[in-house]
Protein backbone atom coordinates (compact mmCIF):
# COMPACT_ATOMS: atom_id res chain seq x y z
CA UNK A 1 0.00 0.00 0.00
CA UNK A 2 1.01 3.54 -0.67
CA UNK A 3 2.74 4.57 2.62
CA UNK A 4 1.63 8.98 1.92
CA UNK A 5 -2.25 7.83 1.96
CA UNK A 6 -2.08 5.54 5.28
CA UNK A 7 -0.13 8.82 6.65
CA UNK A 8 -2.67 11.16 5.37
CA UNK A 9 -5.51 8.81 6.70
CA UNK A 10 -3.54 8.68 10.38
CA UNK A 11 -3.36 12.58 10.41
CA UNK A 12 -7.52 13.12 9.72
CA UNK A 13 -7.79 10.54 12.20
CA UNK A 14 -6.29 12.63 15.10
CA UNK A 15 -7.40 15.54 13.82
CA UNK A 16 -10.81 14.49 14.00
CA UNK A 17 -10.52 12.86 16.96
CA UNK A 18 -9.17 16.03 18.36
CA UNK A 19 -11.82 17.83 16.97
CA UNK A 20 -14.50 15.76 18.45
CA UNK A 21 -13.23 16.16 21.67
CA UNK A 22 -12.41 20.05 21.46
CA UNK A 23 -15.60 21.28 19.37
CA UNK A 24 -18.53 22.82 21.24
CA UNK A 25 -21.12 21.92 19.13
CA UNK A 26 -22.12 18.93 20.33
CA UNK A 27 -24.06 17.72 16.85
CA UNK A 28 -20.60 18.68 14.85
CA UNK A 29 -18.83 16.35 17.36
CA UNK A 30 -21.13 13.88 16.01
CA UNK A 31 -20.64 13.91 12.47
CA UNK A 32 -16.33 14.46 13.77
CA UNK A 33 -16.55 11.31 15.37
CA UNK A 34 -18.49 9.63 11.93
CA UNK A 35 -15.35 10.92 10.13
CA UNK A 36 -13.45 9.22 12.67
CA UNK A 37 -15.23 6.06 12.08
CA UNK A 38 -15.41 6.43 8.22
CA UNK A 39 -11.04 6.89 8.81
CA UNK A 40 -10.52 3.75 11.02
CA UNK A 41 -12.90 2.07 8.26
CA UNK A 42 -10.31 2.88 5.74
CA UNK A 43 -7.28 2.06 7.98
CA UNK A 44 -9.06 -1.18 8.54
CA UNK A 45 -9.21 -2.20 5.12
CA UNK A 46 -5.72 -1.39 4.32
CA UNK A 47 -4.44 -3.44 6.93
CA UNK A 48 -6.89 -6.72 5.53
CA UNK A 49 -9.01 -6.59 8.12
CA UNK A 50 -12.14 -6.36 5.63
CA UNK A 51 -14.50 -7.73 8.29
CA UNK A 52 -13.65 -5.38 11.12
CA UNK A 53 -13.32 -2.68 8.33
CA UNK A 54 -17.35 -3.59 7.21
CA UNK A 55 -18.69 -3.49 11.15
CA UNK A 56 -16.90 -0.27 11.13
CA UNK A 57 -18.29 1.15 8.40
CA UNK A 58 -21.91 -0.14 9.13
CA UNK A 59 -22.02 0.39 12.77
CA UNK A 60 -19.68 3.33 13.38
CA UNK A 61 -19.65 5.13 10.32
CA UNK A 62 -23.61 4.45 9.79
CA UNK A 63 -25.84 3.81 12.93
CA UNK A 64 -24.51 5.23 15.80
CA UNK A 65 -23.89 8.24 13.97
CA UNK A 66 -27.71 8.44 13.66
CA UNK A 67 -28.09 7.76 16.91
CA UNK A 68 -25.81 10.35 17.93
CA UNK A 69 -28.03 12.87 15.85
CA UNK A 70 -31.17 11.77 17.37
CA UNK A 71 -30.34 11.53 20.93
CA UNK A 72 -28.36 15.14 20.31
CA UNK A 73 -32.01 15.93 18.77
CA UNK A 74 -33.92 15.24 22.23
CA UNK A 75 -31.07 16.94 24.44
CA UNK A 76 -29.12 20.59 23.77
CA UNK A 77 -27.07 21.10 20.59
CA UNK A 78 -24.38 23.00 23.33
CA UNK A 79 -21.83 21.67 25.10
CA UNK A 80 -20.86 23.05 28.36
CA UNK A 81 -17.50 22.21 28.72
CA UNK B 1 -8.08 19.94 36.97
CA UNK B 2 -8.17 20.33 33.31
CA UNK B 3 -4.71 20.34 33.18
CA UNK B 4 -4.08 17.16 35.19
CA UNK B 5 -6.40 15.50 32.88
CA UNK B 6 -4.62 16.41 30.22
CA UNK B 7 -1.42 15.79 31.24
CA UNK B 8 -2.54 12.12 32.25
CA UNK B 9 -3.99 11.60 28.91
CA UNK B 10 -0.94 12.50 27.38
CA UNK B 11 1.18 10.08 29.89
CA UNK B 12 -1.07 7.35 28.97
CA UNK B 13 -0.75 7.71 25.43
CA UNK B 14 2.47 8.33 25.51
CA UNK B 15 2.52 4.72 27.56
CA UNK B 16 0.61 3.39 25.11
CA UNK B 17 3.00 3.75 22.09
CA UNK B 18 5.57 3.39 23.95
CA UNK B 19 4.16 -0.03 24.39
CA UNK B 20 3.76 -0.90 20.75
CA UNK B 21 7.69 -0.92 20.60
CA UNK B 22 7.80 -4.46 21.43
CA UNK B 23 5.15 -5.32 19.17
CA UNK B 24 6.19 -7.17 16.01
CA UNK B 25 6.38 -5.65 12.84
CA UNK B 26 2.80 -5.70 11.06
CA UNK B 27 2.67 -8.86 8.59
CA UNK B 28 5.79 -10.31 10.57
CA UNK B 29 5.61 -14.03 9.75
CA UNK B 30 7.73 -15.29 12.52
CA UNK B 31 5.39 -13.59 14.70
CA UNK B 32 4.00 -15.71 17.77
CA UNK B 33 0.18 -15.35 15.76
CA UNK B 34 1.38 -16.10 12.50
CA UNK B 35 3.46 -19.15 13.75
CA UNK B 36 1.33 -20.91 16.31
CA UNK B 37 -2.91 -19.33 15.42
CA UNK B 38 -3.18 -18.27 11.41
CA UNK B 39 -1.98 -21.75 10.16
CA UNK B 40 -4.35 -23.51 11.88
CA UNK B 41 -7.40 -21.74 11.31
CA UNK B 42 -5.89 -21.69 7.44
CA UNK B 43 -4.99 -25.15 7.15
CA UNK B 44 -8.04 -26.48 8.80
CA UNK B 45 -10.91 -24.25 8.29
CA UNK B 46 -11.93 -25.26 4.92
CA UNK B 47 -11.70 -29.29 5.40
CA UNK B 48 -13.23 -28.69 9.09
CA UNK B 49 -16.26 -26.03 7.94
CA UNK B 50 -16.18 -26.02 3.87
CA UNK B 51 -16.38 -22.13 4.84
CA UNK B 52 -14.23 -19.83 2.29
CA UNK B 53 -14.22 -16.86 4.63
CA UNK B 54 -11.92 -17.59 7.86
CA UNK B 55 -13.23 -14.73 9.99
CA UNK B 56 -16.84 -16.22 9.78
CA UNK B 57 -15.65 -19.83 10.50
CA UNK B 58 -13.86 -18.67 13.11
CA UNK B 59 -16.51 -16.26 14.49
CA UNK B 60 -19.49 -18.76 14.44
CA UNK B 61 -17.59 -21.88 14.83
CA UNK B 62 -14.52 -21.82 16.41
CA UNK B 63 -15.49 -19.28 18.86
CA UNK B 64 -19.05 -19.75 18.51
CA UNK B 65 -19.16 -19.13 22.00
CA UNK B 66 -17.94 -15.44 22.04
CA UNK B 67 -20.51 -14.26 19.28
CA UNK B 68 -23.27 -16.21 21.21
CA UNK B 69 -22.74 -14.26 24.21
CA UNK B 70 -21.77 -10.82 21.86
CA UNK B 71 -25.27 -11.50 20.74
CA UNK B 72 -26.48 -11.73 24.31
CA UNK B 73 -24.78 -8.30 25.32
CA UNK B 74 -26.50 -6.56 22.54
CA UNK B 75 -29.67 -7.74 23.60
CA UNK B 76 -29.58 -7.15 26.82
CA UNK B 77 -28.33 -3.51 25.95
CA UNK B 78 -31.28 -2.28 23.56
CA UNK B 79 -34.13 -4.21 26.41
CA UNK B 80 -31.93 -2.14 29.52
CA UNK B 81 -32.11 1.18 27.18
CA UNK B 82 -35.60 0.54 26.01
CA UNK B 83 -36.91 -0.49 30.12
CA UNK B 84 -34.98 2.84 30.73
CA UNK B 85 -36.04 4.99 28.56
CA UNK B 86 -39.51 3.83 27.30
CA UNK B 87 -42.71 6.15 28.65
CA UNK B 88 -45.71 4.12 29.40
CA UNK B 89 -48.28 7.20 30.00
CA UNK B 90 -50.32 6.99 26.43
CA UNK B 91 -52.10 11.05 26.71
CA UNK B 92 -49.24 13.42 25.47
CA UNK B 93 -49.18 16.24 27.42
CA UNK B 94 -48.26 18.23 24.71
CA UNK B 95 -50.90 19.61 21.81
CA UNK B 96 -50.50 17.46 18.27
CA UNK B 97 -50.66 19.00 14.81
CA UNK B 98 -52.41 17.79 11.90
CA UNK B 99 -51.70 18.51 8.15
CA UNK B 100 -54.99 18.71 6.16
CA UNK B 101 -53.61 17.08 3.07
CA UNK B 102 -55.90 18.57 -0.15
CA UNK B 103 -55.17 22.24 1.08
CA UNK B 104 -52.19 21.84 2.96
CA UNK B 105 -53.22 23.84 6.06
CA UNK B 106 -51.88 22.93 9.85
CA UNK B 107 -54.13 22.60 12.15
CA UNK B 108 -53.54 22.37 16.14
CA UNK B 109 -55.42 20.27 18.32
CA UNK B 110 -54.97 21.06 22.17
CA UNK B 111 -54.41 18.88 25.02
CA UNK B 112 -57.56 17.26 25.59
CA UNK B 113 -59.00 18.05 22.12
CA UNK B 114 -60.10 15.91 19.58
CA UNK B 115 -60.19 15.44 15.50
CA UNK B 116 -63.62 16.45 13.72
CA UNK B 117 -65.50 13.11 13.50
CA UNK B 118 -64.85 11.05 9.94
CA UNK B 119 -61.78 13.06 9.52
CA UNK B 120 -59.75 11.23 6.59
CA UNK B 121 -57.90 14.00 5.06
CA UNK B 122 -55.76 15.06 8.06
CA UNK B 123 -52.78 13.51 8.84
CA UNK B 124 -50.65 13.91 12.02
CA UNK B 125 -47.39 15.20 11.74
CA UNK B 126 -44.57 16.21 13.88
CA UNK B 127 -44.90 19.41 16.20
CA UNK B 128 -41.40 19.94 16.01
CA UNK B 129 -39.35 18.72 12.58
CA UNK B 130 -41.38 18.47 9.92
CA UNK B 131 -40.36 17.37 7.02
CA UNK B 132 -42.69 17.68 3.66
CA UNK B 133 -40.46 16.39 0.68
CA UNK B 134 -41.95 14.44 -2.12
CA UNK B 135 -38.19 13.82 -3.19
CA UNK B 136 -36.91 12.19 -0.43
CA UNK B 137 -40.06 10.33 0.62
CA UNK B 138 -39.95 9.02 -3.13
CA UNK B 139 -36.28 8.60 -3.16
CA UNK B 140 -35.70 6.48 0.09
CA UNK B 141 -38.69 4.46 -0.69
CA UNK B 142 -37.04 3.50 -4.02
CA UNK B 143 -33.56 2.67 -2.08
CA UNK B 144 -34.91 1.35 0.89
CA UNK B 145 -35.55 -2.13 -1.01
CA UNK B 146 -32.01 -2.34 -2.67
CA UNK B 147 -30.52 -1.85 1.09
CA UNK B 148 -32.60 -4.36 2.35
CA UNK B 149 -32.35 -7.03 -0.50
CA UNK B 150 -28.05 -5.54 0.22
CA UNK B 151 -28.60 -6.54 3.90
CA UNK B 152 -30.04 -10.12 3.09
CA UNK B 153 -27.03 -10.57 0.27
CA UNK B 154 -24.71 -9.78 3.21
CA UNK B 155 -25.85 -11.94 5.75
CA UNK B 156 -25.86 -14.98 3.19
CA UNK B 157 -22.73 -14.65 1.87
CA UNK B 158 -20.72 -14.23 5.10
CA UNK B 159 -19.38 -17.22 4.22
CA UNK B 160 -18.07 -16.14 1.02
CA UNK B 161 -16.96 -12.57 1.25
CA UNK B 162 -16.71 -10.46 4.20
CA UNK B 163 -19.61 -9.81 5.99
CA UNK B 164 -22.43 -11.87 8.29
CA UNK B 165 -24.94 -11.27 11.12
CA UNK B 166 -23.81 -7.99 12.66
CA UNK B 167 -23.31 -6.51 9.65
CA UNK B 168 -26.20 -7.28 7.57
CA UNK B 169 -28.58 -7.06 10.88
CA UNK B 170 -27.37 -3.26 10.71
CA UNK B 171 -27.80 -2.34 7.20
CA UNK B 172 -31.00 -4.09 7.32
CA UNK B 173 -31.60 -1.69 10.61
CA UNK B 174 -30.09 1.09 9.04
CA UNK B 175 -33.00 0.73 6.22
CA UNK B 176 -35.65 0.87 8.59
CA UNK B 177 -34.12 3.87 10.21
CA UNK B 178 -33.90 5.38 6.52
CA UNK B 179 -37.69 4.74 6.26
CA UNK B 180 -38.47 6.06 9.71
CA UNK B 181 -36.38 9.10 9.18
CA UNK B 182 -37.45 9.90 5.67
CA UNK B 183 -41.23 9.56 6.48
CA UNK B 184 -41.76 9.54 10.64
CA UNK B 185 -41.34 7.51 13.41
CA UNK B 186 -45.68 6.11 13.40
CA UNK B 187 -45.48 5.46 9.93
CA UNK B 188 -42.58 3.27 10.48
CA UNK B 189 -44.19 2.02 13.74
CA UNK B 190 -46.89 0.74 12.21
CA UNK B 191 -44.44 -1.94 9.96
CA UNK B 192 -42.28 -2.65 12.58
CA UNK B 193 -43.33 -1.58 16.23
CA UNK B 194 -41.44 -1.52 19.05
CA UNK B 195 -43.10 -4.84 20.47
CA UNK B 196 -42.32 -6.73 17.61
CA UNK B 197 -38.60 -5.42 17.30
CA UNK B 198 -37.93 -6.54 21.17
CA UNK B 199 -39.63 -9.64 20.49
CA UNK B 200 -37.27 -10.14 17.35
CA UNK B 201 -34.52 -9.78 18.95
CA UNK B 202 -34.88 -11.95 21.59
CA UNK B 203 -35.97 -14.75 19.12
CA UNK B 204 -32.43 -13.89 17.55
CA UNK B 205 -30.93 -15.06 20.63
CA UNK B 206 -33.01 -17.72 20.86
CA UNK B 207 -32.09 -19.07 17.46
CA UNK B 208 -28.40 -18.65 18.51
CA UNK B 209 -29.05 -20.34 22.15
CA UNK B 210 -31.48 -22.66 20.60
CA UNK B 211 -28.95 -24.16 17.86
CA UNK B 212 -26.03 -24.69 20.36
CA UNK B 213 -29.08 -26.64 22.69
CA UNK B 214 -30.44 -28.36 19.50
CA UNK B 215 -26.79 -30.12 19.24
CA UNK B 216 -26.40 -30.64 23.01
CA UNK B 217 -29.58 -33.10 22.37
CA UNK B 218 -28.32 -34.62 19.32
CA UNK B 219 -25.33 -36.15 21.67
CA UNK B 220 -22.79 -33.39 20.56
CA UNK B 221 -21.05 -30.22 22.41
CA UNK B 222 -22.88 -27.00 22.86
CA UNK B 223 -22.85 -25.42 19.45
CA UNK B 224 -21.08 -28.38 17.77
CA UNK B 225 -22.87 -28.21 14.41
CA UNK B 226 -21.69 -31.41 12.94
CA UNK B 227 -24.33 -32.85 14.97
CA UNK B 228 -26.61 -31.75 12.82
CA UNK B 229 -25.97 -33.24 10.18
CA UNK B 230 -28.63 -36.03 10.69
CA UNK B 231 -31.86 -33.41 10.77
CA UNK B 232 -30.08 -31.19 7.60
CA UNK B 233 -29.45 -34.71 5.66
CA UNK B 234 -26.04 -33.48 4.68
CA UNK B 235 -22.40 -34.78 5.70
CA UNK B 236 -20.86 -33.21 8.95
CA UNK B 237 -18.59 -30.85 7.36
CA UNK B 238 -21.18 -29.47 5.17
CA UNK B 239 -23.81 -29.34 8.54
CA UNK B 240 -21.00 -27.25 9.94
CA UNK B 241 -21.69 -24.54 6.82
CA UNK B 242 -25.00 -24.93 7.09
CA UNK B 243 -25.27 -24.32 11.02
CA UNK B 244 -23.14 -20.98 10.46
CA UNK B 245 -25.47 -19.55 8.10
CA UNK B 246 -28.48 -20.70 10.85
CA UNK B 247 -27.16 -18.91 13.91
CA UNK B 248 -25.99 -16.04 11.60
CA UNK B 249 -29.41 -15.31 10.61
CA UNK B 250 -30.49 -15.77 15.04
CA UNK B 251 -27.50 -12.65 14.72
CA UNK B 252 -28.80 -10.72 12.27
CA UNK B 253 -32.20 -10.68 13.53
CA UNK B 254 -31.17 -9.66 17.29
CA UNK B 255 -28.81 -6.76 15.68
CA UNK B 256 -31.49 -5.52 13.65
CA UNK B 257 -34.34 -5.71 16.05
CA UNK B 258 -32.06 -3.88 18.68
CA UNK B 259 -30.81 -1.10 16.02
CA UNK B 260 -34.08 -0.32 15.48
CA UNK B 261 -35.69 -0.43 18.91
CA UNK B 262 -33.10 2.01 19.89
CA UNK B 263 -33.61 4.44 17.47
CA UNK B 264 -37.41 4.50 18.15
CA UNK B 265 -36.65 5.30 21.65
CA UNK B 266 -34.13 7.59 21.43
CA UNK B 267 -35.15 9.90 18.80
CA UNK B 268 -38.95 10.15 20.61
CA UNK B 269 -37.22 10.76 24.08
CA UNK B 270 -39.34 6.99 25.22
CA UNK B 271 -42.83 8.21 23.75
CA UNK B 272 -42.71 6.72 20.69
CA UNK B 273 -45.04 8.97 19.19
CA UNK B 274 -42.80 12.17 17.43
CA UNK B 275 -39.15 11.49 17.03
CA UNK B 276 -36.88 13.02 14.31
Amino acid sequence: MIWQLEFIILILIIFSGIGALMVKDLLGAGILFSAYSFMMCLLWAIMGAVDVAFTEASVGAGVSTVLFVAAIFRTTRRSKD
Amino acid sequence: MKTFGIIAVVLCGALLIYGTVDFPEWGDPASPASTYVSPYYIEHSIPDTSVPNIVTAILADYRGYDTMFETAVVFAAGIACIFLLRIEKRDSPRSRLYRHIPTGVTIRIEQGGRLPEGSRDLERIDSVWVPYDLIIKTGCRLVIPFIQLFALYVIAHGHHSPGGGFQGGVIFGAAIILYALAYDLRTAQTHLPIRTSVLLSSTGVLIYAGTGALCLLLGANFLNYSALAGLLGVDPVTARSHGILIVEIGVALAVMAVMVGLYYIISSAGRLDEGL
